[in-house]
């Protein structure tokens, strides 16, 4: 019997799987013509091929494409190295700092003869990537001051944090996002504005702050209670204790957490499209726009998968190795 | 502290005065003079106040997410089963599954599944019918029900279950996005029971699937529990995304208000509000639970 149903499953799993490649390659398109795409029966990835520039780097001007296309794999770059373990040294910091700076020069450019671009017309999959980097960057500092701050004697800061963290935890990320994109801009004094991108990017540290918290706690209650007492017998003060015994242990576990954290956060910054953002999906929208190359969603929604899937699946490996030593 | 929150308070009078936007939630009593495309238990009109709007919202998020979490349990405790399977194909296959869902954003996941109602199926006089009553069209999929079946008339299909391609596109997306958070919540569960329990089940002359049922299960719900219930609590917060496709929840209705009536503060604090409470409650309903089967 069970004989039997295997070969019943892997019927329907190779009837299932021909189909998608029947579909997906064979009778696939992959010229960039829109007149035969709409005669083919297959997939027509000349879409993608038609519009790959501007679903990767959105209204950047076209000529300067190389920029961002540079700053991308700069950023994947200083990931990877933060990914190996010898290079968990006190310069990492220093490496990304330069890093930032060289991306910042490549983005913004009227430096080195490179002409200005303003953030507004910053898009695609570069977006996306220094969304997330450069919210975990100020989100991991938060959330370490709003886990100690959780465990903290203090009742005032102990209610605070609490609050924080159980407040943007209970509400879906979208309206943080609606809050800080329609009600920031009631907060700030006559004049003063901040620009879309950088509320964005405000509502995201706060966000992935809260949640990356929870998982530094978890870390944190791991460290038995002798490891305390003996840095108080020692004479340290609070923060040196924090500094020099507690937290280097706490983060080390945390470290399997703390990526599938990240993931989940890489994959929440695809929200931002919602609030009208260029990130790839919303590029992948406006492409979509076109008369010429309309009812192509399926197509264009699956090479977005394929690129989030990429990023994803190599962090969730990574941190799969991590756990196992 | 209050100096900064005195600030933020005072700042935002002035510009909602300069705006000319009046505070507070009288603006819930004035008529909302918007469709919303399907209200779900109750009937709504143009005509109707902006908070019976916001009512009607509710509702739908309600229902899709009770809808969802029904089925994302099925499901996903099924592909957890699945995965600690002895069948190497039924093993693969889930594998596969489940990494591939929880790599891709829920929001793309959405998109693709709205595009796929939209644009490849058939309009309704072509409707595919893959059973005999029930018809897959581009203007949605519709059931027969006892006593009322859906019939071809004009260019849509009247009578019978009808569920608009934005239902089924958030419903499916939610419901195969979730349930593979949960089959590896029941896999993790079903491998913390000792293998002895298994065994000895099996040697009392149980078989596979009994020994399963009656003796590995029941002791794997207490590690299955606590994290299913914060899946459910997640699945709630990402029908929001709703707002993505145009299902008309809680949030794109209160969305739609923001934009007509400029009332941002009180759109988002009922946002919140409804969230906060349903987290609460969930939370409130976890520690009565972890100390009952303690």
């Amino acid at each position: 019997m069970n004989k039997f149903w295997s070969a019943v499953l892997g019927g329907v799993v190779a009837f299932l799987a021909w189909k998608f490649i029947d579909w997906a390659l064979i009778h696939a398109v992959w010229q960039p013509d829109s007149s035969t795409c709409r005669a083919a029966q297959g997939a027509c990835w000349g879409f993608i091929a038609e519009k790959h520039r501007f679903i990767l780097f959105g209204t950047y001007p076209y000529a300067e494409h190389w920029r961002p296309a540079l700053a991308s794999i700069f950023l994947v770059l200083l990931w990877l190295l933060s990914a190996w373990r010898i290079f968990w040294k006190w310069w990492l910091g220093a490496l990304w700092l330069a890093g930032l700076s060289v991306i910042g020069i490549l983005m913004w450019g009227g430096a080195l003869g490179l002409p200005y671009v303003e953030n507004e017309r910053w898009g695609g999959l570069i977006l996306s990537l220094l969304l997330s980097t450069f919210g975990i960057a100020f989100a991991f500092p938060l959330s370490i001051l709003l886990a100690l701050g959780r465990r903290s004697d203090m009742p005032v800061i102990q209610a605070l944090c609490v609050g924080f963290i159980e407040l943007v935890r209970g509400v879906p990320l979208i309206s943080i996002l609606f809050m800080a994109s329609v009600m920031l801009p009631l907060f700030l004094p006559a004049g003063v504005s901040i620009d879309k991108l950088l509320r964005a990017q405000l509502a995201l540290i706060f966000f992935a702050a809260a949640y990356l918290a929870e998982v530094v706690r978890g870390g944190l209650q791991a460290i038995p209670t002798e490891q305390y007492e003996a840095a108080d017998a020692l004479g340290l003060t609070y923060w040196q204790r924090t500094a020099t015994v507690i937290l280097p242990q706490a983060l080390r576990i945390a470290v399997p957490p703390l990526i599938n954290t990240i993931i989940g956060f890489f994959k929440d910054t695809s929200l931002v499209v919602i609030i009208g953002l260029f990130d790839l999906l919303q590029t992948i929208k406006v492409s979509l726009q076109d008369p010429a190359w309309s009812g192509y969603g399926v197509e264009a929604y699956l090479f977005a998968a394929l690129v989030y899937f990429a990023f994803c699946f190599a962090m969730s490996l990574y941190s799969r190795r991590l756990e196992r030593r | 502290m209050l100096g900064v929150a005195w600030y933020l308070v005072s700042n935002t009078l002035a510009n909602l005065e300069e705006r000319r936007i009046a505070s507070g939630f009288a603006f819930l009593w004035r008529e909302a003079g918007f469709e919303i495309g399907e209200a779900s238990f109750q009937r709504y009109s143009a005509s109707d106040t902006y908070l019976k709007a916001l009512v009607v919202g509710l509702a739908n998020t309600f229902k899709v997410s009770l809808a969802g979490i029904v089925l994302a349990t099925v499901l996903g405790a099924t592909v957890g089963l699945f995965l600690v399977s002895t069948n190497r194909l039924l093993k693969a296959v889930s594998r596969a599954y489940v990494e591939f869902m929880r790599n891709v954003p829920l929001l793309v996941q959405l998109l693709f599944w709205y595009a796929l109602v939209t644009e490849t199926l058939p309009p309704p006089p072509e409707a595919l019918q893959p059973l005999p009553g029930v018809f897959l069209s581009n203007r949605g999929i519709f059931f027969p029900l006892p006593g009322s079946a859906p019939v071809l008339d004009g260019f849509n299909f009247s009578g019978g279950l009808a569920i608009t391609p934005e239902l089924a596109a958030l419903l499916v997306g939610l419901v195969t996005y979730t349930a593979a958070f949960i089959a590896e919540i029941v896999r993790a569960g079903v491998l913390s029971v000792s293998r002895g329990q298994f065994e000895a089940a099996r040697a009392l002359g149980l078989t596979r699937g009994l020994a399963m049922r009656y003796v590995v299960l029941p002791q794997a719900l207490r590690v299955i529990v606590p994290p299913l219930t914060s899946q459910y609590l997640s699945l709630t917060k990402n029908s929001s995304l709703a707002v993505a496709i145009g299902y008309p929840d809680l949030v794109s209705i209160a969305n739609t208000i923001i934009n007509q009536t400029g009332q941002a503060i009180e759109g988002i604090a009922v946002i919140m509000a409804v969230y906060l409470t349903i987290s609460l409650s969930i939370s409130v309903f976890m520690n009565w639970y972890n100390a009952r089967i303690k």
